[in-house]
Parts: structure tokens; sequence; C-alpha cells
């Protein structure tokens, strides 16, 4: 369970049944860099996947070419055996791959509802004709996305806030705002971009729990990234370790803590 | 005191600098002395102008101690049970005077109206979805040109040409809306720039289709209800408005029913942007402008957002410029300048980006004050810059800032939340 070389024949071995996302032989050149090389990963429906590696290892790059910000330079990207390479951004999300970042994105002049409520265009009727005229199919619809809106909010504890301005939540409840933006679009692949970054101890430990509680209670399979490790080992089934955007482990969390290469290059001596 | 004394210097050094400024603008003017031109020097100006200026630099603590840092005027608030009172109230106030007022400020009402129009489509562009559109007079034009057009080569009239001008316009808006969808800020702004000097060169040198410079004049003016309101009836045989309704001709009546007509369509226009910044393309509008990459992570296409936000703002400008055209009786190219666009976008940012109200208020402002200040016809640009130096100054957000929360829910009651 260690070397890249492992990595790359898993991949080769094909149509691994099950896998919700597959990616192969992925690679991102940025002029002279080779941000990303050679990286797989194959993710199971309803797993809780982690890709763990020092600063600047290529684990946003990674993210950003499954996302559809990026296109790879070579490699293949599969959500339940349909490419995502070269379909753009927002087309992967309506295939169901969203993703948080690693600095918050909110729409900040924005209320907190009306971050879920736009975060619902992409399913709502845009029929314009039925909103100018307020009609009580277009009312429905609206009280409908309201409902849904408040239903995350209640799940997210983040109620009291609904009228407020989203810039001017705390930095917790902004990250959780803006996971609860992204499970609003019911995704099937939740991509988290250091979602602990910035929060204290006890908000970690409920990240912790919330993740779970999102793949449980919703089925939503998760990709992500941290450098928090009692995150990591905390809430992941399975772990990839990339060092220089080549991977160099992966497997269970106490495969990945014992594994000498990880120790070496990110977990260090101790 | 010492206040003062500490000001002395600064005040010196800014009346220098004033006189520096003052004395090549007003201190030397050019006269004609029978057949020569000779420079006339005029001191007392220069000397005036800095120690105006002298006085106000070491004044100017205690003047602001004195007015508390101006403020300048807000909404008064209203009760929400009032609100739908005092609308009722401005809306009857607005189609009553008219009958009351001299036909020069209906006159000038009626170009508000238009100029509210276009105000707020540009607000759609620039307000809502935050889209720097320096070429907005070149739909102003298209539709302006569209009515002129289908009347010249087709015999169509007003109200037949009004949906198609619209339409037409906010197909330009569309196509020209394609290429310059990935472009942001400054870019866009000089793109845009270039499409409205485009369209008026296009005016300008078809000649076959568009008069070239001189336009196309000899454009009716709309009817009412169907009947003209000239004296004479267009077709044999036909009834005229003063005709139908047994009055006396005036010609005031035109006037005052193109100052109702444009009210109508301004109307029309405040309540469809009003819909539209409710409605689920509205906040996609304002989540565009927040963050472009949030909306594309959560699977909205920001190319068909930013392109209805250029069609919808182009098919208002479509219908203000056919009905401009109605107005004036005749369309050229001179009305479709770049200081056109630049005017509505003043207007826009002068009454508060994406404040439909601060539109409206900066449209009456920007219009009526050079006209009521005609006089100073010599300085209007100046005024004009000075109004729009002192709003940055102590307003940036505009005359009537927006007010956001467009969707609101009772916190902590009833689980459906209502809509607003």
């Amino acid at each position: 369970m260690t070397a890249a070389s492992t990595m790359g024949a898993m991949g080769a071995m094909g149509t691994s049944a099950g896998h919700l996302l597959e990616v192969r032989d992925l690679s991102m050149r940025f002029g002279g860099l080779l941000a990303v090389d050679g990286v797989a990963l194959a993710v199971k429906a309803r797993e809780i996947f982690a890709i763990i590696g020092p600063n600047g290892a290529g684990k946003t790059t990674v993210f950003n070419c499954v996302s559809g910000f990026y296109r790879p330079t070579t490699g293949s990207i599969r959500l339940d055996g349909q490419s995502l390479v070269g379909l753009g951004s927002h087309r992967v999300a309506r295939r169901g791959v969203v993703r948080t970042f690693q600095n918050v994105r909110l729409f900040k002049s924005m209320t907190v509802l009306e971050n879920l409520l736009a975060a619902q265009h992409a399913q709502l009727s845009r029929s314009v004709l039925g909103g100018l005229f307020n009609t009580a199919g277009y009312r429905r619809l609206e009280r409908e996305a309201i409902a849904r809106a408040l239903t995350w909010l209640d799940f997210m504890g983040l109620r009291e806030f609904v009228n407020r301005e989203a810039g001017n939540l705390a930095y917790g409840h902004q990250r959780r705002l803006e996971i609860a933006r992204c499970m609003i679009t019911e995704p099937r692949l939740l991509l988290l971009d250091e979602p602990a970054a910035g929060l204290n101890p006890q908000e970690k430990k409920d990240l912790q729990q919330l993740i779970g509680r999102l793949r449980d209670e919703f089925g939503v399979t998760v990709l992500l990234i941290e450098h928090d490790m009692g995150l990591v080992m905390g809430v992941s089934e399975r772990i990839l370790v990339l060092e220089h955007g080549r991977p160099i482990a992966e497997g269970t969390p106490d495969e990945v803590r014992r594994n000498e290469q990880v120790i070496k290059a990110y977990l260090g001596e101790a | 005191m010492s206040a003062l004394r500490a000001r002395l210097g600064p005040a010196l050094i800014a009346a220098l600098m004033s006189v520096v400024l003052i004395a090549p603008i007003f201190g030397l003017k050019l006269q004609r002395v029978g057949a020569r031109t000779v420079l006339a020097p005029h001191w007392d100006f220069v000397l005036w102008g800095a120690l105006a200026v002298f006085a106000w630099q070491l004044l100017r603590p205690a003047a602001a101690l004195a007015t508390g840092g101006l403020r300048l005027p807000t909404l008064p608030e209203f009760s929400a049970r009032r609100h739908p009172l005092v609308l009722a109230l401005i809306l009857l106030l607005a189609f009553a005077w008219p009958f009351f007022a001299g036909r020069s400020a209906v006159d000038i009402a009626t170009l508000v109206m238009i100029y509210v129009m276009l105000g707020l489509g540009l607000n759609i562009v620039v307000g809502f979805a935050g889209l720097l559109d320096l070429g907005f007079v070149g739909f102003y034009a298209t539709g302006a040109y569209t009515f002129a057009m289908l009347y010249h080569w087709a015999g169509w009239s007003f109200w037949e040409a009004l949906p198609l001008a619209g339409a037409i316009s906010a197909f330009f808006g569309f196509i020209l809306g394609f290429p310059v969808l990935r472009l942001r800020g400054d870019y866009l702004a000089i793109v845009t720039l270039g499409f409205g000097e485009i369209i008026r060169l296009l005016l300008v040198n078809l000649t076959d289709w568009t008069g070239g410079p001189d336009g196309i004049s000899g454009l009716p003016k709309p009817t009412v209800l169907g009947l003209p309101m000239t004296r004479s009836p267009l077709v044999e045989g036909g009834t005229t408005f003063h005709q139908f309704f047994g009055l006396e001709f005036d010609t005031m009546h035109m006037v005052i029913a193109l100052y109702l007509m444009a009210l109508l369509l301004a109307l029309i226009t405040l309540l469809v942007s009003n819909r539209l910044i409710r409605m689920p393309i509205g906040r996609a509008w304002e989540a565009l402008r927040e963050d472009e990459i949030a909306c594309r992570s959560l699977g909205m296409n920001p190319m068909r957002i930013k392109l209805s936000a250029f069609t919808l703002g182009a098919m208002f400008a479509g219908f203000g410029g056919a009905f401009f055209a109605a107005r004036q009786g005749i369309v050229n190219p001179e009305s479709f300048t770049f200081i056109e666009s630049a005017l509505i976008l003043s207007i826009v940012v002068l009454g508060g980006m994406g404040s439909q109200l601060g539109v409206i208020l900066a449209a009456i402002v920007l219009i009526v004050l050079p006209e009521l200040a005609r006089e100073f016809s010599e300085y209007r640009m100046l005024v004009f810059g000075l109004v729009l130096v002192l709003m940055m100054i102590w307003r940036p957000q505009g005359l009537l800032p927006v007010k956001r929360r467009h969707v609101q829910v009772d916190e902590g009651a009833a689980r459906e939340g209502a809509a607003r």
C-alpha cells in the first residue's frame, strides 16, 4: 500500500464497480511547473475520502480539476463512468459535484437566506413570465425554495441568522453556511477544501460530526482536503497522500499513519 | 486661535494654487478690438477667487463644526402600513400635475421619464449584475432607429413599432453581450464603449437606410386610443382626438399625453425591474456580482446570467429610444453620442447603484437642474462635474443607497417564511 506505481496499477485495472468518482493519471502543468503528476483516485459512493499533503502538494489543483475549474493537461475524471473533463465548472456542478473554497466564498452582501436561494438557481424553474406576474405556481416554487433553505439552516444551526448579511457572520458560521449552500443543490459528491481552516477546537469537533451526518443522512460522498490531522484521521475512511504533485501513499487512516514515507514527508517523526 | 494659525499655511498654499488655476481660465480673456484679438486681463476675478478659497480653507474646520458635518437627505421613514398610501399619493400627483403645470415644465418632465426608463434599464446591467456598460446609448439608438425606420420604410405607427423596438434592442444586447462575456470591469467598460460608438457610426454611414447624419424626420407622434392628436385627421375621413372628445384643439393636449405615456412606460419599467430583482434571476445577478467563481461552483451558468442582464437592460433602452424618437419627431446620430451614455451612467451611479428609487431621483436631479439653470448654460458641465465630485466625497454610495433584504422570513416564527 505504498508507492505511486501501486496506485497506477490499481487505476489501470479498469472499471472498478461501485466507484462514484474515478480519476486516472491526472496531470496538470502550469508552464514549466508540473503541479499534479499522475494522480489517480477512486472514491466509492457514500465514502469519506481525504487528500492530505504538505503545502503546494497539488491538493487544491486536483480539486480544481475535478470541479471543472481547470482543464487537466492529461488524465481522465469520471463521475459514474461519465467523463467530466472539459465540461466547464458550472456543468460539472450540475452533474452533482459541488465544492467549497479554501477562503470562504459566500455572496457577502446578500443575506444568509438569499445565499441559499441563489444556490438553488440551477434547480428552480426560471420561468420569467411566471415571476413577473407572480403566478400561484411561481409563488409555490419560491415558498418551497425558502422552506428548503430554512430546513438547511435549522440543520446547520444557523436559523437565527436567516436575515443577516452573510459577510457579517462569524467565520465558523460562514463555513457552515458555505457547506449548506452546497448541500442545498443536492450534490452527489461534495468537495471540501480545508473546511477546518480557521475553526476553533470545538468547531472542528462539530465539523467532524457534521461531515459524518451529511454522509449518513443525505448519502453524499465527501472528498476533502484538510491539514488538521485530528479531523482527517477521525472522519475519513481512506486517505490519499500527495507530495510534489505525486501520490505517495493511499489507505485507511491507520495505514497512512504507519507509512514511513508519509511520516518522513508530512506527518513528521514523533 | 492656535488652530486658526495652523490652518494659515495650508490656506495660503491653497489660495496660491487657485491663482495658478484661475488665472489662465478666468483671468485672461480673449477680446476683439476692431480687427484684432487681444488678451484682456481680469485680475479682480483672480483676486476674489483666491480670497474665497483662502477664507474657506481657513474656516473649514469651524464650518464643519457648525453644521455638524453635512447630512444629505434620506427618505423619510414610513411605517409599512402607510406605504401603499404614500405610494398612491405620489402616483396621483405624478398623473395629475401636468394638467395644472406649464408646457415647458411638462415637456421637461417627459424627458425626465425617458431618462428614468433608461436609468432603470442600465441599472439592471450596472447596478444589479455589476457589469460596467459604457455603450448603453447604442441600444437607445437602436430602439429609436427601429421605430424611425419602420415608419419611414413600412409606415408602422408608434404603438405597432414599440414592441419590436424593444425586441430588436434586446436582440442587439444579446448579440453584443456574447463577445464581452469573458471580460470584466475596466475591460468590459472599454469594449462596450466601443460598441456604442460602432452603432452610432453605423447610423451615420448607412446613409441609404438611416439617412446618415441627417437622420430620419417627420416621425408621427404616438396616437392616443388610436386617435391622432393633430389638428386635422391624418387620413381622409378619420377622426382626431379633439374631435372625438369634443374638445377645442390645443397643442398642450399632445404635451400632456406624451408625458402620461412616458410616465406609464417608466412605471412599467419600474414595476418589471422591481419584480426581476426579487426573482431567481435577480438573485442570480446579485450573486454573480458578488462572486462569479462561487456561482459557477453552484451550477449557475454565468454566460446565461450575464446575457439575460444585457438583454433585458437593452430592451428597456429600446422602449425608451422608440418613445424618444416619437416625441422628437426626428432621429439623428447626434442624439446618441457617448456623452449620453455617460449621463445615463451618472444617473445610475448618482442614484446609488442598484437602487431604483435612487435612479428615479437622480434622473430628476440631473435632467431638471440643467434645465433650471439655463442662464448658466456655459457652466452646465462645470456644475454637473461639481455635483458628481461632491457626491463622491459626501455620499459615495449614491443619493439613496440600496436597502438590501429582498426576501425575509419572520425570525423564529412560522416555518414557511413569507416571501415579500
